[in-house]
């Protein structure tokens, strides 16, 4: 679905400075190609595809035999899914040295795909329509340490965290400031860091840092909430 | 009572078969069946049995023959009542009875308290009836479970009432078992009980050690079977909408190989009708034609429409949800009028994002575009398109509308609307 009008120069040429090892995880070799085929052009984007795994056992077996950085993983997969090899790379993303961060890649736009995908631990959600252009410079902000929301997921998050009408167990996990609100809403409207920076007359630092703790809240906020928002959904 | 009379008079299929009714049955529903065949107030019915019931017990026969020869189905009344209902606060409580059942109730109680009265007459065949009525209790009981579990299988899937179930089948049981007893206790034989008991004891174990595991077989290998053949309908199902929609529209990209804009559309159309179909918990993709209900369905649709119709990709967002109403259906047209401006005017800087947020009673929507971006005062007075369909039409309707140009390029429209009712 690339354009490919190269309107991303930018990304390609930071990539002849930056170097960022990918694996990818996806049960369609097709797909696979075409990521590779993509983004796999190492002097031009800086992304080194080290690795490929087309099911939850070869992910785990590949991801630990060859530590990239970020791992593309498809959300759903034979064997148990996304969810699953997140479940059993978690010590590998805990890691204090190098650890192995993980961006969900999905043709899947169903909220509990992606809510199930970031509460597992993936550092961010991007849909299968993306450009080359925009998944090279996503996975350059995962390996960062930056959470990667596109508008979609800050709508499913903004929904999640907008329906608990209860009061919530632990109050600094389950509600979302006022400003990560604004922040998120930006996003979901279209806004890039800069553009939302600007608006809100702080500095892209202090917007990926609501981010990350918007990112936060949602990996840890308590499970009875989600479901609760899920099941509102007829979600589960 | 009418509605049964009712669904006779307007709902006749080409062949007309007696089923049992599932809904708005007080026993086995036999009474309830019979009065949607026949086209007949029910309490008539009741009222036939309730008087062959005086006759030697005739209508209690006459009944337990249709009981088990006739088939449960669904009919015979328009609309199920719950036993509970829910009131306007949200809470549960009792639902309130018919008066007509209520009289039908006491009707029933009466012939039968005059039944018991008239073969009641010595002590001798007392003896005799009250361990007969435990016993046909016990078996009424059973078989109205058996037709409620049958039920279940084509009403609810999940066993939330499990216990419940187990409780009334123990009862029934328990009841026969007491009524047999009884029997043998007042035959005089009570020194032979414990013999008896024993012997049953053990022929029931027997039995049960020699069918038990074939029966166990049996029952896994039928759910085995009836996964199967979901699957098997499910997998039918997909590949019937493939071959309708998917493949219909590879045959037009082929034919279309050389015009990319008309393949863009197709694929995107296509790639949007299957997702809807695979990742929506209820969406079928089938319902396209009626009108949306809802606020994220609408905005949806015009998004759908808007990007078949110009070819530009849109991305929809939608937070919250909440019904249409007058008001909402005004902004949508706003929204729909900004969509098309955004996708004519600021297509070629990528997708237009269109954001809807319901919170409490506002409602807010931002179609947004990272076109060349334009000035409202330089459009000509004569052009009505934003002035009119946007601006005006959300002033008209008690709305806000702004338009602003986005840092970075591009345009942003911005609808507020106070919904009309909470």
């Amino acid at each position: 679905m690339s354009d490919g009008t190269g309107t991303g120069s930018g990304a390609a040429e930071q990539g002849t400075e930056r170097r960022v090892r990918v694996v990818l995880v996806d049960d369609h070799r097709m797909f696979r190609t075409g990521v590779q085929a993509e983004i796999g052009r190492t002097d031009v984007t800086g992304v080194e595809v080290v690795g490929e795994a087309a099911d939850v056992d070869q992910a785990v077996t590949v991801i630990t035999a060859t530590r990239p950085e970020v791992v593309l993983l498809d959300v759903h997969l034979p064997g148990g899914g996304g969810v699953e090899v997140l479940r059993r790379c978690a010590s590998l993303m805990a890691a204090a040295q190098d650890p192995v961060r993980f961006l969900a890649l999905s043709v899947s736009d169903a909220a509990e795909d992606v809510i199930g995908v970031i509460r597992g631990g993936a550092r961010g959600y991007v849909t299968k329509t993306i450009t080359g252009t925009d998944l090279v410079d996503s996975i350059f902000r995962v390996q960062e340490g930056d959470a990667v929301f596109s508008p979609r997921l800050a709508g499913f998050v903004l929904d999640a965290f907008a329906s608990t009408d209860a009061p919530p167990v632990d109050e600094d996990l389950d509600r979302l400031t006022q400003r990560e609100r604004e922040v998120l809403r930006l996003i979901a409207r279209g806004y890039a860091y800069k553009e939302i920076a600007k608006q809100l007359f702080i500095s892209v630092k202090t917007v990926e840092s609501h981010v990350s703790a918007v990112l936060r809240k949602l990996q840890l906020s308590n499970r009875h909430e989600l479901t609760r928002w899920a099941t509102a959904r007829r979600l589960v | 009572m009418s509605a049964a009379a009712r669904v006779a008079e307007t709902d006749e299929p080409p062949v007309r078969r007696l089923y049992r009714s599932a809904d708005g049955r007080w026993l086995g529903g036999v009474a309830r069946g019979l009065a949607g065949h026949l086209g007949l107030p029910v309490i008539w019915v009741r009222a036939f049995f309730a008087v062959l019931m005086l006759t030697d017990g005739l209508g209690a026969l006459l009944y337990a023959v249709f009981w088990i020869v006739v088939p449960l189905g669904v009919g015979g009344r328009a609309a199920p009542r719950p036993v509970f209902e829910t009131t306007a606060d949200g809470r549960r409580r009792l639902r309130k009875p018919d008066k007509g059942q209520v009289l039908a109730l006491i009707a029933l109680a009466i012939g039968f308290s005059s039944f018991i009265g008239s073969i009641n007459v010595d002590k001798q065949a007392g003896r005799y009836v009250w361990p007969s009525l435990l016993i046909g209790i016990g078996v009424v009981l059973v078989w109205r479970q058996a037709d409620n579990a049958r039920r279940a299988s084509w009403t609810d899937p999940g066993g939330r009432r499990r216990v419940l179930q187990l409780v009334r089948g123990l009862v029934g049981v328990a009841l026969v078992g007491t009524g047999l007893a009884v029997f043998l206790v007042v035959r005089g034989s009570v020194a032979q009980l414990g013999t008896a008991l024993t012997a049953a004891v053990a022929v029931l174990t027997g039995i049960a050690l020699l069918a038990g595991p074939w029966l166990v077989r049996m029952s896994q290998d039928l759910s085995e079977e009836r996964t199967l053949r979901i699957r098997a309908q499910e997998r039918a199902e997909v590949a019937a909408h493939v071959h309708d929609s998917v493949l219909h529209t590879l045959t037009l990209i082929q034919r279309n190989a050389d015009d990319p804009g008309e393949v863009r559309r197709l694929a995107r159309a296509q790639e949007r009708e299957l997702r809807n179909w695979l990742y929506k918990p209820e969406g079928t993709g089938k319902d396209e034609d009626e009108e949306p209900a809802t606020l994220a369905e609408a905005v949806k649709r015009a998004a759908a429409e808007v990007e078949d119709k110009h070819g530009v990709p849109l991305e929809v967002v939608v937070v919250g949800d909440c019904p249409l109403d007058e008001k909402l259906a005004a902004q949508m047209q706003a929204a729909r009028e900004a969509m098309v401006n955004a996708a004519k005017y600021g297509g070629e800087g990528g997708a237009v994002q269109v954001f809807a947020e319901v919170e409490g009673r506002t409602v807010f929507v931002s179609v947004k575009d990272r076109g060349p971006g334009f000035d409202l005062d330089a459009v000509p007075d004569d052009r009505m398109g934003v002035r009119e369909s946007i601006i005006g039409r959300m002033q008209r309707n008690g709305g806000s509308a702004r338009l602003r140009s986005v840092p970075g390029g591009g345009t942003e429209v911005e609808l507020e609307m106070e919904r009309a009712d909470g």
